[in-house]
């Protein structure tokens, strides 16, 4: 279908940007590459009477590497991402994962502020952005605000974020040297949203016991989980087959997925623990990652 | 509203609603209707164009966000009469059917092997993934890309003679 009629502004400010989305009383919705937010007005799923077009508000292009991690504004695209090699050791589960995101087409528009608004609870960057214990930053008039990535999604579609607030960037913070991660997913098409996608991350030390474990699922509940059980079942303990199988159960048991047209529930939840033991054993360096250590 | 910018090198203007998809501005406001819509929502990727150089869905983009872009539609690939190479490969390796998925499929393998003339099967595949084609099953297709690579550049296809046993790409 055509998209409902609206209006359309193209500020060239922050400041005026905020100020239109303030002025529209929840009437107003912002624009950034479209890629999530044009399906939504095509099948008349929301009909704002206006769009704030952020083409021309200046910085919210840019990606910052800096001791708080690193900073991807709101309008980054997995295009920059993908093609921005200093992310593949400053965020190496953003980078291990962005090869799932979108078609080609998708990525040369889509954004990281689009993602996160549009909140689609098989999305990968905000599965990411719970892995990773990310920091969303907002603006409206009323001054900024930092939203914990766990504290953001509330469901499908549903999102912490005010009517007038807009998504400036996300933070992900320092990434220790010496965690590993790894992100796992099945789709039918590449590109596609997932079935399930799992992201992994935790540290190893002497004796290849986890620490700072964290494992993350989407497509596996309304919003991205952290599966907790998932974690403590592997913290602390020397990642081997046994440890690794214990967490992959936790995270099948943790989950509460839907039936839908592409996978039942119960295949869901088998496909998470699956992905979880991969991932883990994935993510596992030499020369834990052998056959008879993992 | 008024939307100015530049379709196949030459400037253009057309009167738009803001609602108004770049997809529909094309077809219905500057007649190029070359530029094909199937799904209207982004899935089936026939309405792929390339705007400064990027291959987009055109039917995911507002006439008025392209203000002052360069816009390349099916139209622009070929030079007057002449097929172009890719176009070209296209026919050779009869990589198209009923036709209607075929301007998405052009726009975005000139983008890709614009950007990257030594793409090579699986990135090839990987990139097509985001258009639908119902008639050939694709496998044509992908030959036509990866033999029109040449004309970008890049290397010669030399799988002919496994094309139809889905070997793939010979190296």
């Amino acid at each position: 279908m055509k998209p409902p009629k609206f209006d359309y502004a193209s500020p060239d400010s922050l400041a005026e940007a905020l100020e239109l989305l303030a002025r529209g009383q929840g009437e107003a919705r912002p624009l950034a590459g479209g890629q999530s937010l044009m399906p939504v007005l095509a099948f008349r799923l929301a009909a704002p009477a206006l769009l704030v077009d952020l083409r021309q508000v200046p910085g919210l292009d840019r990606i910052d590497i800096g001791p708080d991690g690193v900073r991807l504004g709101a309008r980054v695209r997995w295009r920059d991402i993908e093609r921005d090699a200093r992310l593949c050791t400053a965020a190496p589960l953003l980078a291990e994962a962005i090869g799932h995101v979108a078609h080609y087409q998708i990525r040369n528009r889509g954004t990281v502020g689009g993602s996160l608004a549009h909140a689609d609870p098989a999305a990968e960057l905000p599965g990411i952005a719970v892995a990773s214990d990310a920091l969303v930053e907002v603006a409206s008039v009323r001054g900024q605000r930092t939203i914990a990535a766990g504290d953001f999604f509330l469901g499908a579609l549903s999102t912490a974020l005010e009517p007038d607030e807009l998504i400036t960037a996300l933070v992900l913070p320092p990434w220790p040297a010496r965690r590993h991660a790894a992100f796992e997913e099945l789709s039918r098409r590449r590109g596609d949203f997932a079935m399930a996608g799992v992201a992994v991350g935790f540290e190893l030390d002497g004796n290849a016991r986890a620490t700072g474990t964290r494992i993350a699922a989407i497509g596996a509940a309304d919003r991205p989980l952290r599966l907790r059980t998932a974690e403590s079942a592997l913290d602390g303990r020397t990642v081997d087959a046994r440890a690794i199988a214990e967490a992959a159960a936790a995270a099948s048991a943790e989950v509460d997925p839907a039936d839908d047209l592409h996978a039942s529930a119960a295949y869901r939840r088998n496909l998470v623990g699956v992905l979880v033991e991969r991932a883990i054993a994935r993510a596992c360096p030499p020369p834990f990652n052998r056959r008879e250590a993992a | 509203m008024k939307v100015r910018f530049t379709v196949n090198d030459k400037p253009v203007s057309a009167e738009v609603e803001p609602r108004t998809t770049l997809s529909l501005c094309l077809r219905d406001h500057l007649r190029l209707t070359g530029t094909h819509v199937g799904c209207e929502h982004g899935v089936c990727g026939a309405c792929t164009v390339i705007i400064d150089g990027e291959a987009v869905r055109s039917c995911l983009t507002l006439a008025v966000q392209v203000e002052g872009r360069s816009i390349t539609t099916v139209e622009g690939l070929a030079h007057g009469e002449d097929l172009s190479p890719l176009q070209a490969s296209f026919r050779r390796h009869n990589a198209l059917q009923c036709g209607f998925c075929t301007p998405g499929m052009l726009t975005t393998a000139h983008a890709l092997l614009t950007e990257e003339p030594h793409a090579d099967e699986a990135r090839v595949r990987e990139v097509l993934s985001g258009n639908l084609c119902r008639c050939t099953g694709y496998i044509p297709i992908v030959h036509a890309v990866l033999d029109a690579r040449v004309a970008y550049g890049g290397p010669a296809w030399t799988g002919e003679a496994h094309a139809h046993h889905g070997d793939g790409e010979q190296r």
